[in-house]
């Protein structure tokens, strides 16, 4: 009966994050469109979107090859299984004990190792300047995000994002300086990986600002399809992450009734809602950056999440 | 077992006079190295199975060779066991690749006797047990790989590696030739008595930093580095393959046996010490790695990078060891030797990799290169596999290394010392940006060079490589996956070892759930790199067959796109110094001095634009070029000795005998 539980509500988490993705990329594009006073496309667009480019045909480039059609399925693989590790709803997930936080980035390191090939494979300008600024953003990116994590994992006394979560729910936390440094880092790193304004715009199709969208300009059809459902788990997972570590609040215990359950993926849900509008919002009140100052943007995620693991190291109270 | 180990390193040093011989027959390469493959297959086996065995005896022999009245002490013990184990699997691959390579080789006379030799001196470092055979088999592992670097020598670049190398190579063994100096002085040569005798706190002091300087010029610690980005490149690939991924371990190894196993107790700044050059060290060599456009050398300075990781582990571990936290000390000894043994998969498999492609195409420039995915599809499978586990990417077996590392490192609050404090985050900063760096790398190691469209005639008529060299890599491409997936395992495996070292060991691994592998508990943190495979290869395939039921499954091929202008030449393809550009442009000014200079052609003159970029090696310069200029003008000096008329020299013999009179006198 355990067991049925918690395979199900390990399923219950794969599946409504692989269906929530769509519709909070869609929320915050919608809330954007509302803040701009445009009326904006319907919350369900990008459903229709992925449909619409599952049905056609695919036209790969004729040099393309057997790497640049596999690589949109090792993508979704690795974004949705680090997708399904982080807590949503409930706590006590089947395979939380698989990988813990750093083997999550590194997941989503290793779908980001594959997509920066990607860009590489057809040998067209765009591609190289997509893969080669891609890496230089998650250069910086990565390490925020892995000290931002050493800060958390240390004030918890855990890597597991389980534990973390539960710790950051109970009373022992308290206010700490560090983590509100370490919640800004992560802030930062999550706008930078998800190419949202100022790090990237992927809504423009401009050489000179795009990223994300320069890498994966030679997709076309169940590809396209596959690789923008990916983008769109990546920022469900920071959004989820962000919530899980610093608004741990409401989250079912692993062995919960079902009525703690569905509680506990309404409170998500308004998290979700929640945390969307507030990145609407923050994209709408700021310009896309020149490609050269992301180092800086970054390096101050860097130096903050590394001041946070400092005031760790050196104090065990704030 | 011992004798088994003697005697295959004695027929591997038979072997060496023999190559002479049969380097001049037609299949003598074939001879030679299949030999070469059995013995180290043996001895491999061997060291596997003394690793295994669950009383893990000690055994030592003593040979009438060496010193009279001394001879050779020898010892197999789990630490020789594991190098043992690494060295000669190296070596059996680098055997079978070079089945097939080998026969490129235009002068196989300057390579074939020294191979054997190298392997054997390879070998009898780690198995010796007193500071003589340790050091002359020390100084012959040099000199035979030495001999490798400069086999070709008709390039003055090889030759000027070969030079660099040999002062390189004297300096470190006269590092270590004084710490055994220091050690011996009140115990002797053997091994034995130096672990038995207690010498005093600065005299051991003395010691760690010499062994740092002699075992850390020959692993390529920054800034003993200067030489290695040179001499791997040099030597013939699949001796690049060797020195890199297992001669580099053998300094490993000296550092490991003075300093864990020789010396008393640590002190805490001994871990100070090594933290401040490994965590650098791994930063600074992938930086030097992503400004390279030459594969070989991407892939020597991304050794130094992965020694600067392996040196942070045991830096970790001397500071817990210090502490008196053994069970943390346990976990990053462990991981450094984890790191140890992947780093020897991964480093020959992509030294193999480039081998390939040099003989396929003759280019070791990646902007020559471009398309071989499609030309060498098997190549550039094994060394996709090698790219991302180097790059520490799950579930591979790099990942699994760093990982403990990092663990060991979000233990370290509980140090108590101040420095360590400071200096153990920073650290753990330094090996989080190279690990990110790594994988930008090798994304354009790769990218450039098996993606893409040929930059050259040579690139587009690829041949894919022999055989035999297929197969080393395809094995060696395999256990990245297996290490990676089971590294339960080989933690356990790496028990006694740590058990010798640090006095303590990690939990047993092997029968917890999924083989799981947990360091502490499992609250804290676990990993299964199995489950994550799995699950993320169950997930690629229901998204694949899912959408190839319900969607569109139609393919249609057609020019690239580009924004809608294709252009039919390859030079518009991001080259490797353009792949960089940025993240020069982040780190360079600083770290390389770089320097952009576009040179404009006056109007009207149908001269292309150029960009000239400079970057300098800043240690090089601040460190190597004075030293070359005070030793350039003192040999100028004193070259005027070498012109006098036979009078001068009778009054310079004269005025000599005199001083030396005098000082006798006095």
């Amino acid at each position: 009966m355990n067991a049925l539980r918690d395979i199900l509500s390990q399923g219950a988490q794969m599946l409504l994050v692989l269906g929530l993705a769509p519709l909070l990329t869609g929320f915050v594009r919608k809330v954007k469109a509302r803040l701009l006073r445009r009326r904006g496309p319907p919350l369900l667009q990008p459903y229709r979107d992925l449909v619409r480019l599952m049905r056609k045909d695919v036209v790969l480039a004729d040099n393309a090859s057997w790497l640049f059609r596999v690589i949109p399925y090792l993508m979704f693989a690795g974004t949705w299984v680090a997708a399904s590790l982080v807590p949503t709803f409930g706590n006590g997930l089947l395979f939380s004990w698989t990988a813990d936080l750093i083997a999550i980035i590194a997941l989503l390191g290793s779908a980001r190792f594959f997509q920066a090939l990607a860009g590489m494979d057809v040998g067209t300008a765009f591609g190289g300047i997509g893969s080669s600024r891609e890496v230089m953003i998650a250069s910086l990116a990565e390490p925020a995000m892995l000290i931002t994590v050493f800060s958390v994992a240390m004030i918890a006394g855990s890597t597991q994002l389980a534990t973390v979560a539960e710790f950051m729910g109970s009373d022992a936390v308290g206010l700490r300086v560090s983590l509100g440094m370490a919640f800004v880092a992560l802030t930062i790193v999550a706008l930078a990986e998800n190419a949202r304004i100022p790090v990237d715009n992927p809504a423009t199709h401009l050489e000179l600002t795009m990223v994300h969208e320069a890498m994966v300009l030679e997709y076309s059809g169940r590809h396209l399809a596959l690789i923008d459902l990916s983008s769109q788990l990546k920022l469900l997972l920071y959004v989820s992450l962000i919530a899980c570590v610093f608004l741990p609040w409401g989250m079912a215990p692993a062995d919960a009734s079902v009525g703690r359950f569905l509680f506990g993926a309404l409170l998500y849900l308004g998290k979700l809602t929640a945390l969307g509008l507030l990145l609407a919002l923050f994209e709408t009140a700021i310009a896309k950056m020149r490609v050269f100052r992301i180092p800086e943007f970054l390096g101050a995620a860097l130096m903050l999440a590394l001041l946070a693991t400092l005031l760790r190291f050196v104090s065990g109270s704030l | 077992m011992i004798a088994v180990a003697l005697w295959s390193v004695a027929a591997l040093l038979a072997l060496a006079p023999a190559a002479i011989a049969l380097s001049m027959r037609p299949r003598g390469s074939v001879v030679l190295y299949g030999a070469c493959l059995v013995i180290t297959a043996a001895l491999c086996a061997t060291a596997l199975l003394h690793l295994l065995d669950p009383a893990h005896p000690v055994l030592s022999a003593t040979l009438p060779i060496g010193l009279p009245w001394l001879g050779a002490h020898v010892r197999l013990d789990a630490l020789s066991a594991f190098f043992l184990f690494v060295i000669n699997l190296g070596g059996a691959a680098a055997s079978l690749f070079a089945l097939g390579y080998g026969r490129h080789e235009d002068s196989p006379g300057r390579v074939l006797p020294f191979y054997p030799a190298y392997l054997a001196a390879m070998n009898v470092v780690v198995l010796a047990n007193d500071a003589f055979s340790f050091l002359v088999a020390w100084e012959f592992m040099s000199l035979t790989s030495w001999a490798m670097v400069v086999s070709h020598h008709r390039e003055a670049e090889n030759v000027r590696a070969g030079y660099v190398y040999l002062l390189m190579a004297s300096f470190g063994t006269l590092a270590l030739l004084l710490a055994f100096g220091l050690l011996a002085s009140g115990a002797g040569y053997d091994f034995d008595a130096i672990r038995a005798s207690h010498p005093s706190a600065a005299l051991t002091g003395m010691v760690v930093i010499l062994v740092l300087l002699g075992a850390g010029s020959k692993a390529g610690l920054v800034p003993l580095h200067a030489w290695l980005p040179l001499a791997h490149p040099a030597a013939p690939s699949h001796v690049s393959g060797l020195m890199s991924g297992v001669m580099t371990k053998v300094a490993v190894y000296g550092f490991v046996r003075i300093v864990f196993d020789l010396l008393p107790e640590p002190v805490w700044w001994w871990s100070m010490v090594v933290l401040l050059v490994g965590g650098p060290t791994a930063t600074l060599g992938v930086l030097y790695a992503l400004m390279q456009r030459d594969i070989k050398r991407v892939l020597a300075f991304s050794t130094i990078e992965n020694i600067g990781i392996i040196f942070t582990g045991l830096g970790l571990a001397l500071a817990f060891k210090a502490q008196g936290l053994d069970w943390v000390a346990a976990l990053a000894f462990t991981a450094a030797m984890l790191h140890v043994f992947n780093h020897a998969l991964f480093k020959s498999l992509l030294f193999f990799g480039a081998g390939a492609v040099l003989g396929a195409t003759g280019e070791r420039d990646m902007e020559k290169l471009g398309g071989l995915i499609h030309q060498m599809p098997k190549t550039a499978f094994a060394v996709l596999v090698g790219c991302v586990a180097i790059s520490a990417l799950p579930p591979f077996n790099g990942f699994v290394s760093e990982w403990l590392t990092f663990q060991a490192i979000l233990l370290s609050p509980q140090l108590p010392s101040w420095g360590l404090k400071l200096a153990i985050p920073a650290v753990g900063g330094l090996l989080a940006l190279a690990a990110a760096l790594a994988a930008a790398c090798f994304v354009k190691l790769y990218g450039i060079s098996f993606l893409g469209r040929p930059r050259s005639d040579v690139a587009a008529s690829a041949q894919e490589t022999d055989r035999f060299s297929l197969t080393a890599m395809l094995l060696l491409a395999g256990l990245c996956l297996i290490a990676g997936i089971l590294p339960g395992l080989l933690i356990d495996a790496l028990a006694p070892v740590s058990k010798d070292m640090v006095g303590n060991v990690m939990p047993h691994q092997v029968g917890l759930q999924w083989l799981t592998i947990v360091p502490i508990a499992e609250s804290r943190s676990s990993y299964n790199g199995l489950l994550v495979f799995v699950f993320a290869a169950l997930c690629g395939t229901a998204a694949a067959s899912a959408i190839h039921r319900l969607a569109s499954d139609r393919l249609r091929r057609a020019p690239a796109w580009d924004c809608g202008y294709p252009d039919p030449n390859p030079a518009i393809q991001y080259s490797a110094s353009s792949f960089s550009q940025p993240i020069r442009r982040v780190f360079g000014s600083i770290i390389f001095a770089a320097r952009e200079v576009g040179e404009m052609p006056p109007p009207s003159s149908p001269r292309p634009a150029r960009l000239q970029v400079e970057l300098h090696d800043l240690i090089w310069d601040a460190l190597y070029a004075p030293i070359a200029k005070v030793v350039g003008f003192a040999t100028d000096r004193i070259n005027i000795l070498q012109f006098l008329t036979i009078r001068r020299y009778l009054t310079l013999v004269f005025v000599a005998l005199i001083v030396l009179l005098l000082v006798v006198a006095l």
